[in-house]
């Protein structure tokens, strides 16, 4: 008899053990990132904005910085074209990036996009980003990315300043093998 | 019936004698403590003196790791386990644990684990050098390659710890002599039980974390790889979810355990018993909700740093209950002040202190300042050392006589007790100082100025390992003989471990004992 509610308890624990595990593996992680959205914690920008045709405030500019940085030793020249513009809420504009492999290699990066601050970054909309896709650029090619964005009209007004800062990573090793493992 | 232990090795491969498989536990942890002590002097060494003198900084970062992981996982929880399974089943008034043949599993794959790890440092590219706490993406991108032995060896240990944590509660649950109610059952157990919960829900949760570093490493995932759309943040998270809970591992038991010592020696039984079972379910809920205290500086919003810094405080109040429960006990008790019970009073007046300075920390705006500086080194252990260990060391003493039939030396237990003390205070307390001016954790060579601060810990860690040579000495020379105890012990101790003879004979408790 005891010996039958001792397995009981052994399988009731067992079955706790397995279910946290997939908690920490399985839900913790998308649970975070919905957070991380919800909030702009890290300053999470989200996915391609489908554009719908809302009006401009022009009676208020918010000032935008591009910053462009380097993950550890990745050797590409990476920088913004032009380092700050004005902007009326609500308002579509282009900016580019300029990038160059200066390396005698064919090389794939990614840039991490991140606002600052924070309450900003879920009114920053990106309508078109050479972040949504991989840069790949052969040995010394030097190409310009186009970010297209819209500053959504509902930001809050104590936000005078949006700081959007790029990193970008070598994922040369990533890429080629996600290739070879697709052929 | 009546059969003693096997004879030769084969009796500690194959036993499923709670006592065998408690001593082994025992000992393992003192092995991994002394293990785990020579990590620590070879840091405490290099950092007798600035500059680089002993080790090279690669080596040095390997040693920290090392001394964290082997300390916690290695010399606190099996130590914790062994005694759980010497005396929970003598104080519940059962004949064995629940399921003997998975506790001797979830002992013999412990040495595998510790073997794997330790054969780490012989490896090209060296130890896991990237902190016990191996953060992403230290310990995945930059990692050297025997990682992958690390997290294969926390996997093993928490497999172990699992099995124990099941082990621990089938037996309480099931295997209570009659009329042993909950709320009659002695502290001890009452600490382990709601510790063996915490274990259940947090070792899967590390097992999840390094599961996620070998895919983010081997299998082209990108959980914590901000390359591919993960975070490192997220590790940071996971991980101290496991984290605070895994704190409160390490010192509900050493609640439960001077909770049987004090009242035994100011000859009073102990003020407050529902009250300490309540504070010890209220602190092991709040370690759930309390993780980002451990990282205020990542960027957090500031209604997540004041509820968490809320949150962190109110652990105050249950352990402020349980602390008053051991002041107003020893209040106008006859108190003696043999060595378990040094040791036991040690452990309050400390473990306040780094309570106090736990409290110092949690207030996170001053926390930016004391973040990975010496004042949390010196916060954790003074938690850890006074708390863990000499709450360890206090069972041992008030146990032994009951496990071998004789006592120990009185003299060499309290030399061993103020060189303890006195060691453990000049290591720790001037890291306070060294910490508040701001050096920082983890590093090798230090500024010019913080150079008196880190002799004096320099010496009195050596000190400190000294005392603990003096404990071995102590037990092994009580093992082997000196003076009869008798089957009580102590004066009048409470619960049913001291009604069985001394030494505890190899099966106590067949029939079950009445309890009114």
């Amino acid at each position: 008899m005891a010996a039958k509610e001792t397995m009981r308890v052994t399988w009731r624990l067992l079955f706790t053990v397995v279910a946290m595990f997939i908690f920490a593996v399985f839900i913790m992680p998308p649970i975070y990132d919905v957070f991380c959205e919800i909030t702009g914690l890290n300053g999470k920008t989200g996915d391609q904005y489908q554009a719908i045709s809302a009006e401009v405030d022009k009676s208020r500019k918010v000032k935008v910085q591009f910053l462009a940085t380097n993950n550890e030793s990745m050797p590409w020249q990476f920088k913004p074209m032009q380092s700050e513009i004005y902007v009326h809420p609500g308002e579509e504009v282009e900016v580019k990036y300029f990038a160059t492999n200066p390396t005698a290699e064919n090389m794939v990066a990614q840039a991490v996009p991140s606002v600052i601050p924070f309450k900003a970054a879920e009114y920053f909309h990106k309508t078109e980003c050479f972040c949504f896709n991989n840069q790949p650029l052969k040995a010394g090619e030097s190409t310009e990315m186009a970010l297209r964005f819209i500053v959504d009209i509902g930001v809050a007004k104590s936000v005078n300043t949006i700081t959007l800062s790029y990193t970008l990573f070598d994922i040369t090793a990533a890429a080629t093998q996600q290739s070879i493992a697709q052929n | 019936m009546a059969h003693g232990p096997a004879k030769g090795f084969t009796r500690w491969l194959y036993t499923t004698n709670h006592k065998d498989i408690g001593s082994m536990y025992l000992w393992f942890s003192f092995a991994m403590f002394l293990l785990g002590g020579v990590f620590a002097l070879v840091i405490r060494a290099e950092l007798f003196e600035p500059g680089l003198q002993i080790v090279e900084p690669e080596l040095f970062n390997q040693m920290t790791t090392m001394h964290g992981l082997v300390m916690v996982f290695g010399a606190v929880m099996p130590a914790f386990v062994g005694l759980a399974n010497w005396m929970i089943p003598m104080m519940i008034g059962a004949p064995d644990m629940a399921l003997p043949r998975m506790n001797n599993w979830s002992f013999w794959i412990l040495p595998f684990a510790f073997a794997m790890m330790t054969s780490t440092l012989f490896m090209e590219g060296g130890a896991p050098n990237f902190g016990w706490t191996f953060y992403a993406p230290l310990s995945t991108t930059y990692a050297p390659p025997s990682v992958t032995f690390f997290i294969f060896a926390v996997h093993i240990m928490g497999a172990s710890s699992i099995m124990g944590a099941i082990n621990i509660i089938a037996t309480i649950m099931n295997m209570r002599a009659p009329g042993m109610t909950y709320m009659k059952m002695p502290l001890f157990v009452w600490t382990w039980f709601i510790t063996a919960y915490l274990l259940i829900a947090v070792m899967p949760v590390l097992a999840g974390v390094v599961t996620m570093m070998l895919f983010d490493i081997h299998f082209g995932t990108s959980f914590f790889d901000a390359a591919g759309g993960g975070d490192p943040v997220l590790f940071q998270h996971v991980f101290w979810f496991f984290g605070h809970p895994e704190v409160y591992i390490m010192i509900l038991p050493a609640f439960g355990i001077v909770s049987a010592i004090i009242p035994t020696f100011a000859r009073k039984p102990l003020f407050g018993y529902s009250s300490m079972v309540y504070a010890t379910a209220s602190i092991a809920f709040l370690s759930f909700v309390v993780w980002a205290h451990h990282m205020f500086t990542v960027g957090m919003p500031l209604a997540g740093e004041l509820a968490f810094m809320y949150m962190t405080m109110l652990i105050a109040v249950p352990t402020g209950v349980k602390v008053f429960n051991w002041v107003t006990t020893m209040f106008r008790g006859s108190m003696t002040f043999e060595t378990p019970m040094l040791f036991s009073v040690a452990f309050v007046i400390l473990f306040t202190i780094g309570g106090f300075s736990g409290l110092m920390l949690a207030i996170a705006p001053a926390d930016f300042q004391y973040h990975d500086t010496y004042f949390v080194v010196a916060h954790f252990h003074y938690v850890l050392v006074p708390g863990a260990i000499f709450s360890i060391t206090a069972g041992v003493y008030y146990w032994l006589p009951k496990w071998c039939g004789n006592m120990y030396n009185e003299t060499m237990g309290k030399t061993h007790f103020w060189l303890a003390f006195i060691g453990l205070n000049l290591t720790f307390f001037p890291m306070h100082f060294a910490g508040l001016s701001g050096m920082p954790r983890r590093i090798p060579d230090y500024n010019m100025m913080f150079a008196d601060w880190n002799m004096v810990s320099s010496v009195g860690a050596f000190l400190f390992g000294a005392a603990q040579i003096m404990f071995l000495f102590n037990v092994i020379a009580t093992i082997r003989g000196g003076q009869k105890a008798t089957d009580e012990v102590w004066e009048n101790p409470e619960g049913l471990e001291w009604t069985v003879a001394s030494p505890a004979p190899y099966h106590t408790f067949s029939k079950p004992p009445q309890v009114d």
